[in-house]
């Protein structure tokens, strides 16, 4: 038998009226917002876009509601992710906040963290960053070495996050910081810190162009910064376990699959001219895929709605939901042979563009191929 | 799973795994019916899970059906039980009695008139073994004695019975469903979409296990990280078949023939998971599930055979693209999540 378990969820009937609100309001904010620039659904940064969906109560829509949330369901948050996603909204501001941060702030954070900070998160108006991967310590996340020394009143920290995502728009990061380098406390000498990223004195932040020119991504460095002792977030050393019960959230939503979507919409849209049954075969297997794909990601949905903790499944449908993104390009390419291009040429073409040299990320953020068929390879009993 | 799921999957999945064996498959291979085995299973009510109650059946769904045709996949069971399923719930849906012994899909070209028959269907499972063929003819549902049909024997690469089956004005009775016109091979793709899902996770169980009992270079070879990757594969496309088949069949139940859409989803989906997880299960495997005297190929020759049956993945993906792209790029999201 499967380790892992997939029942099928069904999204109740009252997620609709949700839907079509969300479907309204789109077609109103993205009405002259180019093809290429929604291509970066949750890449794409816009903090006026992210204020509004604050003010529709489209963040932090599960959570408590004196913490500025909604107390709407799981399936009503996935509505509006799927949605946002498969029209290309920005939603990249306030996307981490939303996903990770807030629900990690609402499990261990203090009292007095959730009150000042979740309100803003969830108007839309306060953003954060996760600060894991350092320059050596990528995949082996316990190999972190990043400093906090304990201190009068605080931490003082020193060392390198690489690769930190939105660190330069970011209010916050959730930094992950060694507080125990004892050989023997590797896992248990990691404690998950809240870093003010606008006033604290120490704190350097460079970004790191991609590939593709653009600059999402950062290197932080901390010199002698100074960390309150009230912004540490859960215990003392319990960082590992902490930072582990975030992965199902992040690892199974339908962000996981919808990366390329945009591509998908846009080649079908060039078959439409094209007529005939060219691409049909090609177009059929990868709706089959999609199709497949939504119904696993719902299912994750499903048990984190009951509480339940599927992080093996979650790494199931990322894994998956990479080959699938990774595979649009590539199907792109070899059905239409048309040339990608960067700042001009159709809306075809520039998507290809932008995701021919996106993509190779897909299967790195979030844990890499490897890492997740490792987890994958453990449910099975191989490790 | 409900009261009757359980119930079902205990039965079948009781029986089978205690009856099929590589002796009785190997038999079947050469040609002998397993006869005793089929009866057990009508005994246990297996081929008429579909038939509601009050014309003798287990009345049960589509979804709960699932259980028995991926049970009936993952122990490879060498009988046509996925046929008998199929053809009963056909005879059902038209009012028609459910006769005893194997009746098979007479999938092929017909003509009916006056309540007799005539026609061919060139590869009939297990056509030489069936008492009873069941064909669609124009909205026409039809029941058909095989016994003095002209069967010449074939096989697919399982080595399961392929038959061309030629009818000459042979009685036959009838009656109108509320079926389409492609009911043989839409319900043919789903029930042999969620036999494979049943083979493919038993591919995947039976690598996990041989990677975890074959030693080399002084450890179990499920040690090594290649071969964990490629079993994570393995499993990663078992799981995506078993999801999008419950699917398919939940859908079934949800909207009939209109869940078209989600069959051919699945038989694309199994297909394409088929040819990544037979080549993954013999790589794992080695030299001796290559032999025939390992069991593997059992499970690999099917999905092998399967896969091209009632349809191949790229032929419903054809339809399938052909209507998606006549609906258009921004038809494509709403449809979807209105499912």
């Amino acid at each position: 038998m499967q380790p892992f378990r997939f029942d099928l969820c069904e999204l109740p009937g009252e997620t609709e009226g949700l839907r079509q609100e969300i479907r309204a309001f789109l077609a109103e904010e993205l009405r002259h917002v180019p093809k290429v620039t929604r291509a970066q659904t949750w890449s794409g940064s816009d903090p006026e876009f992210s204020r509004k969906m604050g003010a529709k109560g489209w963040i932090g829509m599960t959570w408590p509601k004196k913490y500025g949330g909604h107390e709407r369901s799981f399936f009503d948050r996935y509505v509006m992710l799927e949605e946002m996603l498969a029209a290309g909204a920005p939603v990249g501001a306030h996307w981490i906040g939303d996903r990770q941060s807030g629900p990690l702030l609402l499990r261990f954070g203090t009292e007095e963290q959730r009150q000042s900070i979740l309100p803003r998160v969830a108007k839309g108006e306060c953003y954060f960053c996760i600060g894991m991967s350092e320059p050596d310590s990528g995949s082996d996340l316990a190999a972190t070495r990043t400093r906090a020394d304990k201190v009068d009143g605080g931490f003082r920290v020193n060392g390198t996050k690489l690769w930190t995502s939105g660190a330069h728009t970011a209010h916050y990061m959730i930094a992950l910081f060694r507080t125990d380098s004892a050989p023997e406390a590797k896992h248990s000498g990691l404690t998950q810190f809240l870093v003010d990223l606008k006033t604290t004195e120490g704190v350097t932040i460079r970004p790191i162009k991609d590939l593709a020119g653009n600059a999402h991504f950062n290197e932080v460095v901390f010199e002698d910064a100074f960390v309150p002792d009230n912004m540490m977030v859960g215990t003392l050393g319990g960082g590992w376990g902490q930072v582990t019960a975030e992965l199902a959230f992040e690892r199974s939503g339908p962000e996981r699959y919808l990366s390329s979507y945009l591509l998908m919409v846009e080649m079908i849209r060039e078959l439409e001219k094209h007529g005939g049954d060219e691409g049909a075969e090609t177009i059929g297997r990868l709706v089959a895929h999609l199709l497949t794909l939504r119904q696993m990601s719902l299912s994750v949905a499903g048990m984190l709605e009951k509480g339940e903790n599927p992080a093996l499944e979650a790494s199931v449908v990322k894994d998956l939901g990479a080959i699938f993104e990774q595979d649009m390009p590539v199907v792109a390419h070899e059905l239409l042979g048309i040339a990608p291009t960067i700042g001009e040429g159709s809306d075809y073409e520039q998507v290809l563009g932008y995701l021919t040299q996106t993509t190779p990320s897909f299967s790195l953020r979030g844990g890499t191929r490897e890492i997740l068929r490792g987890i994958i390879a453990r449910g099975l009993g191989l490790r | 799973m409900n009261e009757l799921q359980t119930i079902l999957s205990d039965s079948v999945n009781g029986l089978l795994s205690d009856r099929v064996n590589k002796a009785l498959i190997q038999k079947a291979e050469e040609g002998v019916f397993p006869a005793a085995l089929w009866s057990e299973v009508e005994a246990n009510g297996l081929p008429r899970v579909l038939v509601p109650e009050d014309q003798g059946g287990a009345g049960a769904t589509w979804a709960d059906a699932a259980i028995v045709l991926k049970a009936a996949g993952e122990h490879v069971a060498p009988l046509p039980l996925a046929e008998g399923i199929l053809a009963n719930w056909f005879l059902a849906e038209a009012g028609l009695d459910v006769p005893e012994g194997v009746t098979t899909l007479l999938d092929g070209e017909f003509t009916l008139s006056g309540g007799r028959i005539s026609g061919e269907a060139k590869r009939v499972p297990y056509g030489r073994d069936a008492a009873h063929g069941v064909a669609i003819v124009n909205g026409d549902v039809v029941l058909v004695p095989l016994s003095g049909a002209q069967v010449t024997p074939g096989m697919n690469v399982a080595r399961e019975p392929r038959d061309r089956v030629v009818l000459k004005d042979a009685a036959a009775k009838s009656a109108k469903a509320a079926l389409p016109a492609n009911a043989m091979r839409l319900y043919g793709a789903l029930t042999r979409a969620c036999q494979m899902a049943g083979a493919l996770s038993y591919l995947s169980a039976q690598s996990v296990a041989y990677a975890n009992e074959r030693t080399q270079f002084g450890k179990p070879i499920g040690k090594f990280q290649a071969i964990q990757q490629q079993l994570a594969v393995l499993s990663t496309q078992a799981a995506a078949c078993g999801v999008i088949t419950d699917f398919a069949c939940a859908q079934v139940v949800k909207r009939g023939a209109d869940a078209a859409f989600e069959i051919a989803a699945a038989k694309i989906r199994v297909d394409d998971a088929s040819s990544i997880a037979t080549s993954i299960a013999h790589q794992v495997h080695g030299a001796i599930g290559f032999t025939y005297e390992h069991g593997l190929h059992f499970a690999t020759r099917r999905l092998w055979s399967w896969r091209a049956e009632f349809g191949s993945g790229a032929e419903w993906a054809k339809g399938l693209g052909r209507e998606t792209i006549k609906g258009g790029a921004d038809a494509l999201w709403p449809h979807v999540t209105a499912r």
